[in-house]
């Protein structure tokens, strides 16, 4: 990928504003001028294909696998599904015209509402499949733990931009690790291990764009590695359990499925079959193993393996595309953002979505354990499809507020 | 308020760069990762799991067809098929872990009425033998459990219910020993060519009639491929396959003459009760001497076969099986018997054809002679002065025979074995049921065979005896003894019919069956059942005269061996008593006889097991069977005549 070659060229195509930037840098570039009206709508035309692409294959797909899922509503996850991606396209529109920078101000308040959310939910959520993940509302039962991932991105990218001259501290490490473990460890207990993994990788991300040392991600990764063997081997040990058994066993399933394939090998043999099954071109409509229900959760956490199935290597192949495009849009937005705010949010961003791609599509193909993590955009879900679309607003809002400072200084920026 | 610095454009540090490009390749080679799994698992493998796939959701359930009837030769029905329920618990579906396994028997050990351990027991024994076949915990469980069932499906796990189909017997005790049974294939079974093709838990005729025309009454089972879902709940169907009703099979059994044949044996059984004897069982045999059609067969003590209609509770099998009277054994084809003077007329063929006397030569009869340095006598030492063949059928005379016996001892073609075998004894008859035993026709060479093993099997085990022989060897008194039934020679009932109709008949040696015709469901003859004779015998027309003359004479002369058990009977008879010796026994009672009215020939071949003598049990039994066929008053008449 050409990530590393676009920030050269900018700086090379941008030499002749470098002087009055360098000669002035306490200044502001909006401060010299009142800004001129950004345009109506400012979006990274690639970005904003990309996820309509992907929306619109999350359509066709969840059509063709949930048909007879409800008997005598064809149309109940497609239908529902449209309207979320309605009200998350608007709210990516409205927050790409925001400057994100305010949000920067915000960082207590955001992490105030990510706990006080997650709490509630612990508290007053009702249980779905043994786990108490979400609080009703009168339209869908929101799932506090996915826009805490947006949430802990921004509150994050904002501490640690405070501390930016303090990064090489091992405070400032500890500190964004423990702002992210501690929400994360609320939504284990729920139990939701994928989105407590994905903050644990929002903060890894944030500080590695940030440029932690490398010392201490060696001892982040020591300290990881210790804590998981007490997890895992020690406390079950002294009797004290801080993952449920089918927790354990999901994660340890994938190693041998076949084991016990009607468990915990279970999903991920039939949902390797489904895949398997979709040959080079896929079955259609003759698609057996997620419409007759031997995938369960075909429309949610395995929808991979729907598109596997239904439309083989060349519709898994598409799909992967997108999600590339959508990265690489995401990479490159990350590193034309006009100030270390912007990149750090990006970066947390790209580090979900990366995330949430391949554990999903790693699990779905028989690679990776089982942890209830969404593929972004195209699994079925109100609160997964809203905080994919409201990460890519902030990652449009980035590329806006690029755009419009860079034309404020006469700049052409290529894309 | 907000750090100044962080406002204006950042530039991008080559430290970000670098960790930007790091976070790029990261992606590329992960993506790079999830397409070769791609490519391996859909490209690669893509067919296998397609096959799985496939699998996954088709699943065959089979539709039991009936098996077709069993009836007489004038359509009433022997064997039918009734509709039942079965529940049953498919090993692919049962739950895998053992405690859900454990609750799945419970729960249905209550419905049914029985203990899960016991469901447990059944299915684990089951399984074991053969994994893919459903397992059969309860037939005719009713129609409200069935239902029960159906509707809480999901807390049973692997149990289905199935319509299956049960043989039932309207006859009940008559023809038991011939219908055979029914029941799922053994795996011993499933390794036979006969049974080729066939599937685990089939159901296949397992013995009797049911054995040997399996291929035809068993018809061809549906089935129903179904696309179910990961519950096993019913999506739709993929394809039927009707079942196909088994042929009916037409018998040439006259279920009036066994009836009758049943009955006259029980009589005649307790004409024998009645002189103080106990027989322990008896059979009778009527053939149609011409094409060796079995009219009646039948074996006493009989049962009832419709106790296993369903599997049957160990208990129950074993007391019918251990009964000292043996109740589920054929004696008509398996009881190996010495057959005493009923033997006679083959002695007589024999001598007659190779020469030894004509009808007419003279033998003088005294109470008793000596042979070699053995004394034999006739029964009673009954005198009857010089007689010819004809005479002494008449009267059976032992002593006429034991001297024919003599004769024929130091011919080289030993023409007694010889005729003997001919008309089909020492080697089965063929008849189309399993089980048949061949029985023994002594020579000198049978007598250094056994004599031979008697004194390895000494060698091997330094014991005095084996008890298989007493290592005498061939001798004129054992050629002596055969002459009239006695000594080492077993033949069965049936091998006796099936003699003298080879001696009634002219020469053909018939193979006798029960299966007449296989009709279609539709009535079409599919298949005549009509074996050729198994082999044709030579003699002369004059010769066979005079032995059927002497048997006539039997039955309708004064001083004839049965003439008083026939007397009055309307029909020509010609028949020939018999009185097995065994020792430490009773004597044996026997009678073959052939009777015909012109159109409607029968030979009908009795013994009682210690029913004492031929008149005194087996002749009444055969007259009563007669008597039935011709349409004759019935009328036991038990005979006086004290001859073997």
């Amino acid at each position: 990928m050409s990530t590393a070659i676009p920030p050269t060229r900018r700086r090379r195509s941008a030499a002749p504003d470098e002087p009055r930037l360098s000669t002035n840098p306490i200044h502001a570039p909006d401060e010299d001028a009142p800004p001129a009206p950004p345009p109506l709508l400012w979006l990274d035309p690639l970005l904003t294909l990309t996820t309509l692409a992907l929306a619109a294959c999350s359509l066709v797909v969840l059509n063709g696998a949930t048909r007879d899922d409800i008997p005598g509503q064809p149309h109940y996850y497609v239908e529902r599904q449209g309207a979320y991606f309605l009200v998350g396209l608007g709210l990516m529109v409205l927050l790409a015209r925001m400057d994100y920078t305010r949000l920067r101000e915000l960082k207590y308040g955001l992490y105030t509402l990510l706990i006080g959310a997650v709490l509630l939910v612990l508290a007053a959520g009702h249980a779905t499949r043994g786990s108490t993940r979400a609080i009703s509302l009168p339209f869908f039962s929101f799932q506090a733990s996915e826009l805490g991932k947006v949430l802990l991105v921004c509150v994050l990218s904002a501490i640690v931009v405070d501390r930016r001259r303090r990064l090489s501290e091992r405070e400032t490490t500890a500190r964004v690790m423990l702002l992210a473990l501690i929400p994360a460890a609320l939504v284990i207990v729920q139990p939701d291990l994928g989105s407590g993994m994905v903050y644990v990788v929002i903060a890894l991300a944030t500080l590695y764009i940030a440029g932690t040392g490398w010392r201490h991600f060696a001892a982040l990764l020591t300290l990881g590695a210790v804590s998981l063997t007490l997890v895992l081997v020690a406390a079950p040990a002294v009797g004290v359990t801080v993952l449920k058994p089918y927790q354990v066993d999901r994660l340890t399933a994938f190693l041998n499925p076949s084991e016990n394939p009607s468990k915990q090998g279970y999903q991920q043999i039939q949902s390797k079959i489904a895949v398997g099954a979709g040959q080079k071109t896929g079955r259609g409509k003759q698609a057996t193993q997620t419409k007759l229900n031997f995938l369960p959760e075909h429309h949610t956490d395995f929808i991979f393996a729907v598109v596997g199935e239904q439309y083989g290597f060349v519709g898994a192949a598409l799909i992967l595309s997108l999600y590339a495009l959508l990265i690489w849009r995401s990479l490159r937005i990350l590193t034309m953002a006009k100030n270390l705010f912007g990149a750090l949010v990006a970066g947390g961003v790209v580090a979900m979505l990366m995330f949430q791609v391949f554990v999903n599509v790693g699990m779905t193909v028989g690679i990776m354990p089982i942890t209830g993590v969404t593929l972004p955009l195209l699994s079925y879900g109100g609160s997964s499809v809203l905080t994919t679309l409201l990460a890519i607003g902030l990652l449009q809002s980035v590329y806006a507020q690029a755009r419009i400072a860079s034309t404020l200084k006469h700049r052409v920026l290529r894309f | 308020m907000m750090d100044p610095v962080t406002e204006r454009r950042m530039p991008v540090s080559p430290q970000i760069a670098v960790r930007v490009a790091f976070l790029g390749g990261l992606a590329l080679v992960l993506f790079g990762i999830i397409f070769f799994r791609l490519w391996y698992l859909q490209v690669l493998s893509g067919a296998q799991y397609l096959q799985q796939a496939n699998t996954n959701r088709i699943r065959d359930e089979v539709i039991p067809a009936p098996r077709g009837d069993v009836v007489d030769r004038n359509g009433r029905p022997l064997i039918s098929s009734r509709p039942a329920t079965a529940v049953q618990l498919q090993p692919q579906e049962l739950p895998g872990d053992p405690t859900a396994r454990t609750r799945v028997y419970r729960r249905l050990g209550r419905v049914l009425r029985m203990s899960p351990a016991r469901i447990a027991h059944a299915y684990d024994r089951k399984h074991l033998q053969l994994p893919y076949a459903p397992v059969t915990v309860k037939l005719d469980a009713g129609q409200a459990v069935l239902d029960y069932i159906k509707e809480h499906q999901d807390d049973f796990p692997g149990v289905q219910t199935n319509q299956i189909y049960l043989r039932e017997y309207p006859q009940h005790q008559v023809g038991a020993q011939l219908v055979g049974t029914v029941g799922e294939i053994n795996p011993a079974e499933l390794r036979q060519p006969r049974f080729k093709g066939i599937q685990q838990g089939s159901i296949v005729g397992q013995s009797g009639i049911e054995w040997t025309y399996d291929r035809y009454l068993r018809g061809r089972d549906g089935d129903q491929r179904v696309q179910v879902n990961s519950l096993g709940h019913l999506q739709g169907q993929v394809g039927t396959v009707a079942p196909a009703e088994g042929n009916s099979l037409r018998l040439s059994l006259d279920l009036g003459l066994q009836r009758a044949g049943q009955d006259a044996l029980a009589q005649g059984m307790g004409l024998a009760s009645g002189n103080g004897h106990g027989p322990p069982g008896g059979a009778f045999v009527a053939l149609d001497p011409r094409n060796g059609d079995v009219l009646a067969l039948g074996s006493a003590p009989t049962f009832d076969p419709n106790v296993f209609a369903k599997p049957v509770p160990r208990k129950v099998f074993r007391q019918l099986n251990d009964q000292p009277n043996k109740p589920l054994y054929d004696r008509a084809i398996a009881g190996l018997y010495p057959t005493g003077s009923t033997f006679k007329p083959i002695t007589a063929m024999a001598a007659l054809q190779s020469g030894l006397i004509t009808p007419d030569t003279p033998i003088a009869s005294p109470g008793c002679i000596t042979i070699g340095a053995q004394q034999f006598c006739s029964a009673g030492k009954a005198d009857y002065g010089t007689v010819s063949l004809r005479e002494a059928i008449k009267v059976s005379s032992d002593v006429f025979f034991y001297r024919l016996g003599e004769y024929a001892n130091p011919v080289a073609s030993h023409p007694i074995q010889t005729w003997a075998r001919r008309l089909g004894l020492g080697h089965g008859t063929g008849i189309d049921l399993p089980g048949e035993f061949g029985g023994l026709i002594p020579d000198p060479a049978w007598r250094a065979r056994v004599d031979e093993k008697e004194r390895q099997c000494e060698r091997r085990r330094h014991v005095s005896t084996c008890g298989i022989s007493d290592k005498r060897p061939w001798s004129v008194g054992d050629n002596v003894n055969l002459a009239v039934g006695q000594g080492d020679v077993e033949a069965t009932p049936l091998q006796m019919a099936v003699a003298y109709s080879g001696i009634v008949n002219g020469g053909r040696v018939v193979r006798p069956h029960l299966g007449l015709e296989v009709d279609d469901q539709a009535g079409r003859l599919v298949q005549r059942i009509d074996p050729p004779p198994a082999r044709r015998v030579h003699y002369s027309q004059a010769n066979r005269q005079a032995i059927m003359d002497g048997l006539h004479m039997a039955t309708s002369e004064s001083g004839g061996t049965s003439a008083d058990v026939f007397s009055g009977f309307p029909i020509p008879v010609y028949g020939k008593t018999g009185t097995a010796q065994h020792t430490n026994q009773d004597d044996q009672s026997w009678y073959v006889c052939y009777a015909t009215d012109g159109a409607r020939p029968i030979l009908v071949a009795v013994t009682i097991e210690q029913g004492g003598f031929g008149a005194e049990a087996a002749a009444p039994a055969a007259r009563l069977i007669l008597s039935q066929w011709f349409h004759v008053q019935k009328q036991l008449v038990s005979g006086h005549s004290q001859t073997r």
